[in-house]
């Protein structure tokens, strides 16, 4: 089972390090990272292993949250699925 | 990334968070039949302990699942058999005691609406169907979360007249019984004609007679996505305009499938349909008419409204077939008045008279939906409304409805406001002469026939 992480905000110092990090610590194993940079913008998107996790995944969800809240960035902690279903035929 | 292209992903999260796009409702059938009783007051025990029984966990999955997967659930819900059918040989009073214990379950499990308190009598009334009937105003007014709804006619059927002048004087009593809080008992009341039996969305939804014991049907939502795909594709023509609001409406039905099939695999329940319409909330950015202006409408209403309206409705059903294995219920556009803030607009400033709303019910789904009228609109105009709205669908083979407001006390062009999602309406200034002689011959108008079309 996979989660995709999506991070989105303006300044990117420390960024992949600090998501990275949260995302270990709860068990979660980071199987694939992209990036792209739209003038100040950025976005990150990694894709996670979760099925690791040492807390439920709807905690995951909310821990994730909050590490963007606290950054100023806007973390997006979604299940796979939903992409697979709604962009793949 | 291999596994997914990045513009999908922020595509996807840009309709959850920019667009309104969510999951309007779960909403879980439940059958009552092995609730009968003839004492009363057992049957209403009965319901109550079978609704809170099955949908025990319908609140807490939905919030899992919304966690998990990002996606809003706006609401969940319980529909249940029409009551006339299990309710039998009741008094009004019996029919007052199962809304009430129907409304006691909507409140145990933290449901907004329950649906189901109803009758089919599109060619007859039974018994138990006229009490149920003579019990709705009671039943709605001393209750918050019951929904009603009667099926007075059908395209095999014809419409039964008898029908659409009692429920005309339940919508008047209703007003009046709810008449402090701007006549709200009449927003949870709705006519039909050809009633689907699979239908999540409130306050029509009940579980038909053809259903499984228990089943899971998810509504969806999104008319902000389909806005905005609109808005982008610019200056087209409509054969490119079609084919991007099919592609909206596939991607904004597979969300559907995706949480329809996670709620009833977690629950238990086999699941029902999806049903694609798209449904607007008071909200800014959630409007259908606003989808209709994007689509080159001045203001709602105008000349070329219908045909911007059926092309729509068209699109969207083609596009969201293709994304789900079972498609039922209400599928199409919904164009609510007080319930969608382009709608309400148009109103307001006079671009949409009810006789337009009436020509545009023919070719989208559902009918003359949250429609606040004057007060003093006499019973008989009221049904002519009914009527009127009823035979579009009958004639046409589709589902139609009324969810018409007779505002207590307010007149044409003051302002009713339910709050929520229910939203706010401006009262419509209406054509009150009477059919009054028309509608008090009853008996049945005949089903139509199906050759000779023109």
């Amino acid at each position: 089972m996979k989660a995709v992480i999506t991070v989105i905000g303006k300044d990117n110092k420390g960024i992949i390090a600090k998501v990275s990090s949260e995302c270990f610590s709860w068990g979660g194993n980071i199987s694939d990272i992209s990036q792209s940079v739209m003038k100040e913008y950025f976005a990150m998107i990694m894709l996670v292993d979760i099925a690791g996790l040492t807390i439920p995944f709807t905690e995951f969800v909310e821990k994730m949250e909050a590490l963007g809240r606290e950054n100023g960035l806007e973390i997006v902690t979604m299940h796979e699925d939903i992409f697979n279903s709604m962009h793949k035929i | 990334m291999p596994m997914f292209n990045m513009n999908d992903i922020l595509e996807t999260i840009n309709m959850l968070k920019e667009e309104n796009l969510d999951i309007r409702t779960i909403t879980m059938g439940i059958s009552l039949f092995d609730c009968v009783s003839d004492d009363e007051n057992v049957l209403a025990e009965r319901i109550y302990d079978k609704i809170t029984r099955k949908a025990e966990q319908l609140v807490r999955t939905g919030e899992t699942i919304e966690k998990e997967y990002g996606i809003p659930i706006v609401n969940k819900r319980v529909s249940v058999t029409p009551i006339s059918l299990v309710g039998g040989g009741a008094s009004p009073a019996g029919y007052v005691k199962i809304a009430k214990a129907m409304d006691r379950a909507a409140d145990t499990l933290g449901i907004n609406f329950i649906g189901g308190f109803g009758a089919l009598v599109q060619k007859g009334m039974t018994t138990g169907a006229r009490a149920l009937i003579e019990a709705i105003p009671q039943a709605l007014s001393e209750t918050e979360r019951v929904c009603s709804s009667v099926n007075v006619a059908s395209t095999k059927a014809g419409i039964n007249m008898d029908a659409i002048k009692q429920v005309g004087g339940v919508i008047k009593r209703l007003a009046y019984l709810t008449k402090d809080k701007d006549s709200i008992g009449c927003a949870k009341f709705v006519v039909f004609a050809n009633v689907p039996e699979d239908n999540p969305f409130m306050a029509g939804a009940f579980h038909g007679m053809g259903e499984p014991e228990c089943v899971i049907n998810v509504g969806v939502s999104g008319p902000g996505v389909v806005a905005a795909a609109v808005r982008r594709a610019g200056d087209c023509d409509l054969s490119k305009l079609a084919e991007v609001i099919k592609k909206t409406a596939f991607k904004i039905t597979r969300m559907g499938q995706l949480v329809a099939t996670e709620a009833s695999k977690r629950l238990g329940v086999p699941f029902g349909i999806v049903d694609l319409s798209l449904a607007p909330t008071p909200q800014v950015g959630d409007s259908v008419a606003h989808i209709l202006e994007a689509m080159g409408l001045e203001t709602t209403g105008c000349f070329g409204t219908t045909a911007c309206l059926a092309m729509l409705n068209d699109a969207v059903k083609k596009g969201g077939v293709m994304a789900s294995g079972h498609v039922g219920g209400l599928s199409g556009a919904f164009i609510p008045v007080s319930e969608d803030a382009g709608m309400i607009d148009a109103v307001r400033c006079g671009s949409l008279p009810l006789e337009k709303l009436e020509a545009m019910t023919a070719v989208c789904s559902v009918g003359l939906d949250m429609i606040a009228v004057p007060g003093d609109t006499p019973e008989a105009v009221l049904c002519g409304i009914i009527a009127d709205e009823i035979s579009i669908g009958v004639a046409n083979t589709k589902t139609t409805a009324v969810r018409v407001i007779p505002a207590y006390g307010k007149k044409a062009g003051d302002e009713i406001n339910f709050g929520g999602l229910l939203g706010h309406a401006p009262v419509m200034n209406i054509n009150m002469r009477s059919p009054e002689t028309f509608i008090s011959r009853g008996g049945r108008i005949p089903a139509p026939i199906h050759s000779l079309k023109n």
